[in-house]
């Protein structure tokens, strides 16, 4: 059924009863073309790309819990492109581009929202490099605008501007940032993807990779065995578990981040701010949350929760940066496990074992990344070659040197 | 959680600064093909990791710190220089 006005309408006057489910349940088939380990969003979007624009058919996705119980339910939502590097830039712009047409591509309001994503800065220093980042988006066609203290103070007017230590000097702007719905990217790539044929199967693990001669030829599953032809894994956090069973080893250590959300305030801040003294960004949902976030724990976990010293630190930033946020109570903390990989970008590649694909690395910038990482992926499962914006996201860039350091910090699984 | 520091005492991880995998093992040459793996590649075990941790807020000793990723359970912890490393299988 095509979500429209007129099947609101429709469904309304039968008092919403007919509504049907958005995506099927099917049993595993024998044998499938591709399989897809993970279904979180961006193992969503990529089978939706394959089936949507390589006219791909036979398709599994495995999803060993239910869709959207990973980290594309557990994010701070905050869409972006601005990052400096050649390798990275055009794909996130890529990704962009794909958000702002997303709603219309496949009929699901996933409530995208351009309400401007703005990183202060506290020092000339940070303003001298925020200079040089806008630049850099904007020779890569990205908007970007270097504010001054007093423009960020017409937008902000209750932040402390007065800081001893961490005065705001001003900030770099990108207004076609913003937030999207989480869920509904998991529910609307799910049933995009589903309606073009694609097979769903969650409560599926994977519990081992079958290789043959060096190729993969099918996988275990706790709903049994599975043939494939081409096996493309996509499982985040858990990424060096399942390529493990493939015996490979990955650049790659799984850390705890944390996020927050405060009970329900009134119209507050109206784009998505990041501090620039310490590791603090927020903004305010819907419904009226304000959601929050900071750093990763600092210790390798897969547990899904994070210890108290991170929260009082989160918070504690928060507060440095926005006085006022001190009377406001945090309702709800939740932990995702992060794929943090050694240099802080991603990894879209071929693997050593034939037919085994890899998507990995996203630390914990995965979200605002969906898209362009579904539809790159796809085209590197399709055609065997990496898309021209991804062919920075090598695995062996690390042994070649061409690491893509954002940071400029060197070989330590804490960047992002 | 909660660090048997083997000179403080149990101190709470906030005084820890923590470095990932005590297991890897730093080539002896330089013409040794491992050195990728050393510096980058990680088993990033979900259970029981032998972890480095450096006691920052306390005894600023090197530790290593026996932990299960999945639960957050400690283990234990000695001194650094005392941990044996796994052999390679």
């Amino acid at each position: 059924m095509k979500y429209s006005v007129f099947s609101l309408l429709k469904n309304s006057l039968s008092g919403h009863k007919n509504w049907t489910p958005a995506w099927r349940s099917p049993e595993p088939k024998k044998e499938y073309d591709i399989i897809i380990v993970g279904g979180g969003g961006h193992g969503l979007a990529t089978a939706y790309y394959l089936a949507k624009e390589h006219g791909l058919k036979n398709i599994a996705v495995l999803e060993k819990n239910y869709i959207g119980s990973g980290n594309v339910g557990r994010n701070t939502t905050i869409i972006r492109s601005n990052y400096m590097l050649l390798g990275n830039n055009p794909f996130y712009e890529l990704s962009m581009k794909l958000w702002e047409g997303l709603e219309q591509d496949f009929n699901f309001n996933a409530m995208v929202s351009q309400r401007g994503v703005l990183n202060l800065c506290h020092t000339d220093a940070q303003r001298d490099a925020f200079a040089r980042r806008g630049n850099a988006m904007r020779i890569d066609g990205v908007d970007a605008e270097l504010l001054d203290r007093e423009a960020v103070r017409e937008m902000y007017p209750f932040f402390d501007y007065e800081n001893a230590r961490f005065p705001i000097k001003g900030g770099l702007l990108q207004r076609r940032g913003g937030t999207v719905r989480h869920d509904a990217v998991a529910w609307g790539y799910a049933r995009g993807a589903d309606l073009r044929g694609v097979d769903i199967l969650q409560g599926c693990e994977l519990t081992d990779i079958q290789t043959e001669n060096g190729k993969v030829i099918g996988v275990q599953t706790s709903r049994g065995e599975i043939k494939c032809k081409k096996l493309a894994l996509c499982a985040a956090g858990h990424s060096s578990e399942v390529a493990s069973m493939a015996g490979l080893k990955l650049p790659i250590e799984s850390h705890v981040l944390q996020a927050f959300v405060s009970e329900g305030l009134k119209p507050y801040i109206d784009g998505v701010v990041t501090f620039g003294a310490g590791h603090f960004y927020v903004s305010q949902s819907d419904k009226g949350g304000l959601v929050f976030g900071g750093d990763i724990d600092g210790y390798n976990s897969y547990a899904q929760r994070g210890n108290l010293p991170m929260v009082e630190h989160v918070i504690e930033a928060g507060v440095a940066m926005i006085p006022s946020l001190a009377r406001v109570r945090a309702l709800r903390s939740w932990g995702g496990v992060m794929d943090m990989s050694m240099d802080g970008s991603p990894i879209i590649d071929k693997t050593s074992v034939h037919g085994l694909y890899l998507n990995a690395g996203w630390c914990y910038g995965g979200f605002k990344a969906t898209p362009a990482s579904g539809w790159c992926y796809a085209h590197l499962i399709a055609k065997d070659e990496p898309h021209k914006v991804a062919t920075a996201f090598r695995l062996d860039r690390f042994r070649r040197g061409y690491m893509l350091d954002e940071k400029g910090q060197g070989a330590t699984p804490n960047l992002h | 959680m909660l660090i048997p520091c083997p000179h403080c005492g149990t101190r709470p991880a906030e005084e820890f600064t923590f470095l990932g995998d005590a297991n890897v093992q730093r080539p002896t040459s330089l013409e040794d093909p491992n050195w990728n793996s050393y510096v980058y590649e990680r088993d990033n075990p979900r259970g029981k990791i032998d972890e480095f941790a450096y006691h920052s807020g306390g005894c600023r000793a090197w530790l290593v710190v026996s932990r299960d990723t999945k639960t957050h359970e400690v283990f234990g912890a000695v001194i650094a220089k005392n941990f044996k490393r796994k052999q390679k299988s």
